[in-house]
């Protein structure tokens, strides 16, 4: 690769970034703060319920815009772009995993998976072969043409996690992924996001869960909306 | 579509624009939104857009549809109804108004009656016609053929007989009329002629009887100048119709001159004196007008002409009242059908909230959302349409059937109810899709 003589931009770069919410009363959800997130990291964001981990997600990935300060996903100021093209962005960039999975319930796993690809300028043709590798690749070989509610937590999870990788974003952003699954579910589905991790996907995952957040190779903790790493990389503003 | 109406912002940056002096950092945020606005297109080639093409659009919908079979189906109804009865009032209506174009044919549209009412004005008025009549008449323009004739009293002892001995009479009816009349009725001959001026003006004593009556008499030929009796009065049978395409009771009767009847039995006592007059095409109503004057200018109101009826108002007279209720019907089902399509669309939107944040999330434009929820209520009113056309053309097809009438059904009234469908669920899903394009993914995800 060439890029590595030149300046590689991180996935995530915040700038002061932060986001109050319009209350009334206007809510400081996410205080302003500087964070990069390298290509190819593996982040645990990990903080008690109501600290501001999911407005930390839905900033990084786009879903809500901050209201300060500045973030740039792979290097592009999002905050010049249009609706439009922050949609888009969203689409080929960015691929999301919940912890309720979001799966569309009359699909097959084929198809939800095939849905993945839909907005993000997959062609159609391609579409059936690459979710059929990726479910392969998450180890759902066998359950193609299941339905989710036939499908265990596990399952459902990695299938919702093939959805998200099957389009190549660059950024994997997960919220709670384990927390509706038991031990051994949750277990597979780390395995899984490690991985992938191992593949090249930078793969952010938001926990409330401190075994959890030891899998990640950087862990950040948030509380009261502010971020603070235990380590290099992030620093208050 | 216009960018504005598409592209809803994103919750947090239409709240920090609202939000004004609260906010954390609004205006010199506002403000680099906006230069930046400026300078993007240059730069907005950075990022592809979003896809999703009709055959996306086509597929996730039918998708949607066919997930809910029963609710989809259960949807439509209103618009099957309300398709389903305005081709049925369209196709009967034009179905029945067919059948009176066929009764209403040339010749009844070309006759024009003309009723002797002196009597009513003034007991010693006599006969309403003047002796010329047929002539003053034929004078007008447009009139074809035109006679005075009355049925005839007889009683008991002058009934009509083959011969004067014979006891047992025939019960037909005896009629006067002028020469103008067999002409004007235009008859079949099946043998012979009819009488002309000749034996008007001499009040000869001559026949035209109708065929069956012939027979039952014992007439076959005409060779032998057959006579008939009314009474003891000989009459010469010189002509036997076959049949007559107006008046048809002239079959069943003898039709003696009109001069002759006046001399034998004086002037019609119970039944007014009438006069029939064919015209030509379209002179109908206009001769019908002009007649009462043309006969008695002295007493015009001795007289009442009968034009043919117009059969624009025959037809509106039987379709237009019950027509209009129905097409209201038919209307009033529609806007019901629209409004449940509208409220299924709706509750499908608040239910797939999850649905819609996930695509949002997935890369789905506010547009492509629209266009999904939108295609999904197009469908159910097209199908609506469809099937409520089919039942509708099903229904005309049927009471065509049993009442032996010819099934007619304007191909219009076919190709456009299915776009009334389409139309009515394009309407129907505006609101709801527009509002789907609304719901915020990160508000929608978090459930
Ligand atoms: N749309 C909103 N409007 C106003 N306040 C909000 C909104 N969304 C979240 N908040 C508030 O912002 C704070 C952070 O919320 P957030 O959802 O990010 O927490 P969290 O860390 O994800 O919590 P949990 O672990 O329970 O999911 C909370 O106090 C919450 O009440
Ligand atoms: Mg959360």
């Amino acid at each position: 690769m060439t890029a590595r003589h030149h300046h590689v931009p991180p996935v995530i770069e915040f700038r002061s970034t932060a986001l109050t919410y319009p209350g009334p009363p206007p809510v400081e959800a996410f205080k302003p703060c500087t964070l990069r997130v390298g290509r190819g990291d593996f982040v645990s964001v990990v903080g008690p319920s109501g600290s501001g981990k999911s407005t930390f997600l839905n900033i990084a990935g786009l879903l809500d815009a901050p209201t300060g300060g500045t973030y740039l996903l792979d290097g592009m100021d999002t905050g010049a772009l249009k609706d439009a093209e922050r949609t888009a962005l969203r689409g080929r960039r960015i691929g999301f995993v919940f912890q309720s999975f979001h799966l569309l319930p009359h699909r097959t796993a084929l198809e939800n998976v095939i849905l993945g690809m839909t907005y993000n300028g997959v062609p159609r043709t391609e579409r059936a072969a690459r979710a059929r590798q990726t479910l392969v690749r998450v180890g759902l070989s066998g359950r193609l043409d299941a339905l989710p509610t036939r499908l265990s937590g596990g399952e459902r999870q990695r299938v919702a996690i093939a959805r998200a990788v099957a389009g190549r974003p660059s950024l994997l952003l997960c919220d709670e992924p384990t927390g509706n699954l038991d031990t051994r579910n949750a277990e597979s589905v780390l395995t899984l996001l490690e991985e992938l991790h191992a593949d090249g996907m930078t793969v952010l995952v938001i926990t409330h869960d401190p075994a959890v957040a030891a899998r990640g190779r950087r862990t950040i903790t948030i509380r009261d909306g502010v971020l603070d790493e235990q380590g290099p990389g992030v620093a208050a503003s | 579509m216009s960018e504005r109406l598409d592209e809803v912002p994103d919750a947090s940056q239409r709240a920090g624009r609202e939000a004004g002096g609260e906010s954390a950092h609004p205006r010199p945020a506002l403000q680099k939104r906006r230069f930046g606005r400026r300078m993007r297109r240059s730069r907005s080639a950075a990022v592809a857009p979003s896809t999703f093409d009709i055959r996306d659009l086509l597929s996730e919908s039918l998708a949607g549809l066919l997930q809910r079979p029963a609710r989809s189906a259960l949807t439509a109804m209103g618009t099957v109804l309300g398709v389903g009865t305005f081709v049925a009032i369209l196709g009967l209506t034009s179905t029945t108004s067919s059948q009176i174009d066929a009764r209403f044919s040339v010749l009844t549209a070309t006759e024009v009656n003309v009723e002797d009412v002196a009597s009513d004005r003034n007991p010693y008025a006599g006969l309403a016609f003047p002796k010329d009549a047929d002539r003053r008449i034929e004078a007008l323009n447009g009139v074809k053929d035109a006679g005075v004739y009355w049925t005839v009293r007889l009683d008991e002892a002058n009934s009509v007989r083959s011969s004067p001995a014979s006891k047992e009479g025939e019960r037909s009816t005896v009629v006067a009329a002028s020469p103008g009349v067999l002409r004007a009725a235009d008859p079949t001959m099946a043998q012979g002629r009819t009488f002309d001026a000749f034996h008007e003006e001499h009040a000869e004593q001559v026949a035209v009887i109708g065929a069956g009556l012939a027979s039952r008499m014992g007439i076959t030929t005409l060779e032998t100048h057959p006579a008939i009796f009314i009474g003891d009065t000989p009459f010469t049978v010189i002509g036997i119709v076959a049949d007559v395409e107006r008046k048809a009771n002239l079959l069943l009767s003898v039709v003696v001159p009109r001069s002759t009847g006046l001399a034998l039995w004086g002037e019609p006592t119970d039944e007014p004196a009438k006069m029939l007059i064919s015209t030509q095409i379209g002179a109908a109503r206009q001769i019908a007008h002009e007649a009462p004057t043309a006969l008695r200018p002295d007493h015009p109101e001795y007289l009442r002409s009968i034009p043919p009826p117009d059969p624009k108002t025959l037809r509106a007279d039987v379709t237009s009242d019950l027509s209009q209720l129905f097409l209201l019907m038919a209307a009033v089902c529609l806007a019901i059908g629209a409004v449940g399509i509208a409220n299924t669309t709706l509750v499908a939107v608040l239910e797939r909230t999850g649905e819609i944040g996930l695509r949002r999330a997935l890369g789905a434009r506010g547009r492509h959302i629209t266009l999904q929820f939108l295609a999904e209520s197009a469908a159910l009113g097209s199908w609506g349409g469809l099937f409520g056309t089919s039942l509708g053309t099903l229904t005309v097809l049927l009471v065509a059937v049993l009442r032996d009438w010819t099934p007619v059904i304007h191909p219009g009234t076919v190709a456009a109810a299915p776009l009334i469908g389409l139309c009515t669920g394009l309407l129907a899903g505006l609101y709801p899709a527009l509002r789907a394009s609304r719901v915020q993914p990160a508000e929608a995800l978090r459930r």
